[in-house]
């Protein structure tokens, strides 16, 4: 086989129905995973007989072998768990995949995640068991949004940027997801009013600056390109995909305090899209869409800047006038993202990246060729994906 | 009386941090340097990332520190800090401790006065159970 013919192409995806937090109680949270996953294959035209790979990240309990087992898959070639408790593996378990498939140690590789965070815990809340525990917990310094809002502080202290520039980004996640029926927040509005009058969870991060807490699941199926030719969906190219990180992001809490103070107000992603750029021989301009890891409104302006969409601290301008709109020149997060559709670690901002490129998006941007996907951010390892129509 | 109520989440030292935390017991801060190079590290860790040494000194930090960043933490992510909302934790650099920052509290100011680039001082905070956890106020009242 050339190494044209294979290429990681993604064939199939399937999702669970979203909820809030709790919402999922009936099924468990293994079983919706698992029917996501058979949903993602029957989208491929695929069967459990040909899956041959689960790769998956941030801890995922819906452990890969025992879904061989659950799904009936004959014979498993690839399994791997993506290091790292947040979302900054989803891409990275989407590049791993495409590596089983692309170095021929695999065929047909399931990406997914399942997160009901009802059935097992919130991650907005206190865990046992963090890295480094003992230098955050005695402060009160807890969660993801109270370690990040430290982040999106000190990006604030050094470029204007403002509150309306994080509310535009929360106000167009909504718009987005009030035209998606399958997310949480669709039918309800969210004016600029409600944005500011929404109560501070960490300075300077309110409630809608955040993402939401959702029960749900998702699954992608990848093959080789050469596959997929015979199959009835549509393919859409992993044009190039990456994943890693910077110097010392590991060491803090959720990456947020000690790194190299040129990289401090950033999201780590700097290198990954550096690599991804690269490798797909395009630029910045030449995306056409993006669905960029909305754990946090601070963050997603931070990746902007360090995807090159605009200049260093020129993020807020840039959403000011209007960009990241259906009509903008760089349409974000179209399902609604994570602060709008429903949070499963961002494997719902891939699936959402598929569509996009099979016009498939109930947000459907014209003549979009070319989707970026970034996993988590502002944490270690971070990853990002150009996802091109076939 | 501690700052945040006992039932707060503490400090378990493991063999990697505990040396951090025996100072803290003689209300020492001291950071963590290689013993072979004298590159600071904090949290501690285990080798050096610059020479992979594994010997360790004790760098003692100033009484004073700058606030770097911080937040103001409005919603409660664990029962115990319910009665001290709103509460700041801030991360600190220290005046000639490249490689260094701290997770701690600034106190004893209203949360809408901490800016970034503050000075303040370190004072030491006795729990109940476990070290003593060091702790940061305004410059000016460090002393009382």
């Amino acid at each position: 086989m050339s190494r044209h013919d294979r290429a990681a192409t993604i064939v199939g995806c399937g999702q669970s129905r979203f909820t809030r937090w709790g919402g999922i109680m009936e099924k468990s949270q293994f079983q919706i995973t698992a029917e996501a996953i058979s949903s993602a294959l029957k989208d491929s035209g695929l069967t459990a007989r040909d899956v041959d790979g689960f790769a998956s990240f941030s801890n995922d309990a819906n452990e890969g072998p025992l879904m061989q087992v659950a799904l009936g898959v004959p014979e498993m070639r690839w399994s791997s768990m993506v290091w790292g408790g947040g979302g900054g593996g989803s891409i990275a378990a989407l590049s791993q995949a495409c590596a089983a498939v692309e170095s021929g140690q695999a065929e047909v590789v399931v990406v997914y995640r399942g997160l009901c965070q009802g059935q097992t815990r919130r991650f907005g809340r206190f865990g046992q068991g963090r890295t480094h525990g003992n230098f955050v917990h005695p402060y009160g310094l807890f969660a993801p949004p109270q370690m990040l809002a430290m982040v999106v502080r000190r990006f604030m202290h050094l470029y204007p940027i403002t509150e309306d520039h994080l509310a535009e980004i929360a106000l167009n996640a909504r718009a987005n997801a009030n035209r998606n029926p399958n997310a949480v927040m669709h039918g309800r509005e969210m004016t600029k009013k409600d944005y500011l009058g929404s109560r501070w969870i960490a300075e300077p991060l309110r409630l809608f600056d955040c993402c939401l807490e959702t029960d749900g699941a998702c699954a992608v199926i990848v093959t080789s390109r050469e596959r997929a030719r015979d199959l009835p969906a549509k393919a859409v190219q992993v044009v190039a995909v990456a994943h890693g990180s910077g110097p010392a992001w590991g060491s803090g809490p959720l990456g947020s305090n000690n790194m190299p103070d040129e990289d401090y107000a950033s999201t780590n992603n700097r290198r990954v899209a550096k690599t991804l750029f690269g490798k797909a021989g395009v630029k910045p301009t030449d995306i056409d869409v993006a669905q960029i890891y909305d754990h946090f409104s601070g963050m997603v302006l931070m990746a902007l800047e360090d995807y090159g969409f605009c200049g260093r601290g020129e993020s807020g301008a840039f959403v000011a006038e209007g960009n990241i709109r259906p009509d903008g020149g760089l349409p974000l997060n179209t399902s609604g993202g994570q602060l709008s559709e429903a949070y499963v670690h961002g494997m719902n901002l891939l699936i959402e990246g598929v569509r996009q490129m099979r016009s498939e998006s109930s947000t459907q941007i014209k003549d979009a060729e070319l989707c970026l996907v970034t996993g988590g951010l502002g944490v270690s390892p971070t990853s990002g994906v150009i996802l091109g129509r076939d | 009386m501690a700052y945040f109520p006992d039932d707060m989440p503490g400090v378990e030292p493991n063999m990697d941090d505990a040396g951090f935390w025996d100072n803290c017991r003689r209300r020492e801060l001291r950071f963590q340097a290689c013993d072979a190079c004298g590159m600071l590290r904090h949290p501690p860790s285990p080798i050096c990332p610059h020479c992979h040494g594994t010997g360790v000194k004790w760098v003692q930090a100033p009484d004073e520190a700058e606030v770097y960043t911080y937040t103001v933490v409005h919603h409660a992510s664990h029962p115990a800090v319910q009665s001290r909302l709103p509460y700041v934790v801030a991360v600190l650099e220290f005046p000639g401790l490249p490689g260094v920052r701290l997770v701690t509290n600034v106190t004893d100011i209203p949360p809408d006065r901490v800016q970034v680039g503050m000075q303040v001082g370190l004072w030491w905070d006795e729990l109940k159970e476990g070290p003593p956890i060091p702790r940061f106020r305004p410059k000016e009242s460090a002393a009382s």
